[in-house]
């Protein structure tokens, strides 16, 4: 299948805001599933609620539309249940680092052979542009007028910490090192997490004043750092930087694997008994 | 030859040999008294039978997982008690509007909040019926053996698979941790009910076209399968697409309270105890049909003629046999460890026809007989 036949183009145009970056992660993971040949058949798409959080109308594979926060754990049952399904999980800061912050630390400690793609812009885009989980100190929404007071979490570091054997960051500015990442995380046989950085100029930027994509976009590149460069860099310069590319990626026996050989070295038990 | 084996064992327990046999073969759950035995037994009992078990972080996302597993085609449940059955409640939500069959057993304890942890209640009545918002029907079933343990948790994945629907067992405390003999029956295959799958060609299919459906259910395909849809907790059409149109949230908002109605005669289910000739009636469900039924006996021996309408279905309620009961005899006495959660609705039912008095304890030890036989005695004067 070629990548736009995962894509219900009669809905296009897609419903998120000019300058959003959305389209892009959606674009990335359609070209992903061209590369690994996914079929509509062995794919569930799971999305929390926001704007992310629609992208599972435009996806010609099966899909689950659950609620706030809550798609790994969702994710998690489709995929155990059956493990033949490929099975990604897409959910926003708001969704995924926000509310949904147990589930998330959980499913990177538990690694269960699915993959997760947070969308971040920095802030609940679907409600209005309020703070998130991951808006920037200081930064202005329209639930903190006066300045953001609250430290914001490194998605990325979180997931290292959790456990998760695969973690990466990408950009919407460089949507084919995306793809790649995205790819490499699907193909990864673990709980696999990609973030990705995108602009919301209606919300975060409008705020924040960089109202349009572009400005957004520079803002994100002058703060990004690859995982290459960042090797030689200080921990101090390295501050406030966003860190890009594959960020961990290590071999861990996934749940189900684990799960399976219980469940044979029980049959053998019951056999020779 | 069917295997049935006899065995001693707690409510618990039956409940997940019950689940095991009706087919259930994923179990996802966060601990909590007095439910963790059905979460322990589900681990150990499981990977034998090939099926999946998995302790989750909270009750979130272990009726999350159940949904999510029930949408690959495999039944599934998970088991709590109150404080839990108040987080399921945003998910439980999600298998209503996304009508995705499965089963939640919830052992009831004192409440509100972490209340009396290790104590019965059947506090959780009303939050089973309205616990999730918005408006939709359900199906609760409350055992009061340990034999109805095993059994209700058996026709509870079967009206779970035949509508589309999450199902409830409320239990308690007393009835999950008592210990008595009970048959763990080996089911025959025309005893147990799988979900109607799709006959339709993959293109045609639609997840939700239930008005193409002579019992008003549409067929559920699992993920998987040749056929791929969507399930949508967010208002959809007949496609599972998101649809805000007035007239098709009309429809579908409908559609989760009244194909509990429409098959009402196939899922409410109550049993009378010595009804023909009584002039006075108990209503009871859960742990409370216990101390019923002794009560009743003790009051026929004091020359009141005592029957007992035993609730199996909770909810959808059984209005019309309540009515029945309630037009045929001169009192009627509601016996719930709660402040009358079920004793409104047998007012509402029942209020024109005859006297109506509850039993009512929450201070977290069970009814007694006596104290049934003394409500009796007073209605009778």
């Amino acid at each position: 299948m070629k990548y736009m036949d995962y894509l219900r183009t009669e809905l296009f145009p897609l419903f998120w805001c000019g300058g959003c970056g959305n389209g892009a992660v959606l674009g990335a993971i359609a070209r992903s599933f061209e590369t690994l040949g996914y079929t509509k058949e062995n794919t569930v798409v799971v999305t929390g609620i926001g704007c992310w959080g629609k992208a599972d109308d435009y996806v010609k594979t099966n899909a689950f539309h659950g609620t706030h926060g809550r798609a790994i754990a969702f994710a998690t049952g489709i995929k155990l249940a059956n493990p033949s399904l490929n099975v990604i999980a897409l959910m926003g800061d708001g969704d995924g680092a926000t509310i949904g912050g147990n589930h998330f630390i959980h499913g990177a400690r538990r690694n269960v052979d699915i993959t997760a793609v947070i969308v971040n812009n920095y802030n609940y885009g679907m409600t209005g542009g309020q703070l998130s989980g991951t808006t920037p100190e200081n930064s202005k929404t329209t639930t903190s007028r006066y300045g953001h007071i609250e430290g914001a979490f490194d998605i990325c570091k979180l997931a290292e910490a959790a456990g998760a054997p695969y973690v990466a960051r990408a950009t919407t500015d460089n949507p084919v090192v995306m793809q790649h990442l995205i790819t490499d995380g699907l193909k990864k046989k673990s709980f696999a997490f990609i973030e990705a950085i995108a602009p919301c100029p209606t919300h975060f930027g409008r705020n924040n004043g960089m109202p349009d994509a572009v400005s957004l976009m520079n803002w994100v590149k002058d703060k990004s750092v690859s995982a290459q460069q960042a090797k030689t860099m200080s921990a101090e310069s390295l501050e406030d930087k966003l860190i890009t590319g594959k960020l961990v990626d290590k071999e861990c026996e996934d749940y189900g694997t684990k799960y399976q050989k219980i469940v044979e070295s029980l049959r053998v038990k019951e056999a020779s008994s | 030859m069917k295997k049935d084996i006899v065995s001693f064992a707690m409510g618990n327990e039956a409940i997940t040999e019950g689940a095991l046999a009706a087919g259930a073969r994923f179990y996802a759950g966060y601990p909590i008294t007095p439910s963790s035995e059905v979460a322990e037994f589900s681990s150990i009992r499981l990977p034998k039978l090939g099926g999946m078990y998995i302790q989750m972080e909270d009750e979130i996302a272990s009726i999350a997982a159940i949904i999510g597993a029930s949408a690959s085609g495999v039944k599934s449940f998970t088991a709590t008690s109150g404080p839990g059955f108040s987080l399921m409640q945003e998910n439980l939500g999600v298998a209503i509007m996304g009508e995705v069959p499965c089963v939640i057993i919830n052992v009831m304890r004192s409440g509100p909040s972490t209340g009396l942890a290790t104590k019965p209640a059947q506090g959780d009545v009303m939050q089973a019926r309205w616990g999730t918002h918005g408006d939709h029907g359900i199906i609760a079933l409350s055992p009061s053996t340990v034999q109805e343990c095993f059994d209700f948790t058996v026709k509870a994945f079967n009206l779970s698979e035949r509508y589309r629907t999450p199902v409830i067992i409320l239990t308690d405390e007393t009835v999950g941790h008592m210990r008595e003999g009970y048959v763990r029956r080996e089911l025959s295959p025309g005893e147990i009910l799988n979900r109607k799958e799709p006959t339709c060609t993959p293109a045609d299919y639609k997840p939700y076209n239930f008005e193409a459906e002579e019992d008003g259910i549409a067929p559920l395909a699992a993920y998987g399968s040749k056929y791929v849809f969507r399930i949508n907790g967010s208002g959809h059409d007949e496609s599972g697409d998101p649809c805000a149109r007035p007239d098709n949230a009309d429809k579908f908002i409908r559609h989760y309270t009244e194909k509990f109605i429409k098959n009402r005669k196939d899922i409410v289910e109550v049993k009378e105890f010595e009804m023909d000739d009584a002039e006075y009636a108990i209503i009871a469900y859960g742990c409370s049909v216990r101390g019923a039924k002794a009560a009743m006996k003790l009051a026929r021996e004091n020359g009141i003629k005592v029957g007992l309408l035993q609730l199996i279905t909770i909810w959808p309620f059984a209005d019309l046999e309540v009515l029945e009961i309630c037009k045929k005899v001169k009192a009627v006495v509601v016996p719930e460890m709660n402040l009358g959660q079920i004793l409104g609705e047998v007012i509402k039912v029942g209020q024109n026809y005859t006297k109506i008095a509850g039993v009512n304890r929450i201070d977290s030890q069970i009814i007694t007989p006596y104290e049934i036989l003394a409500k009796l005695e007073e209605v009778a004067k």
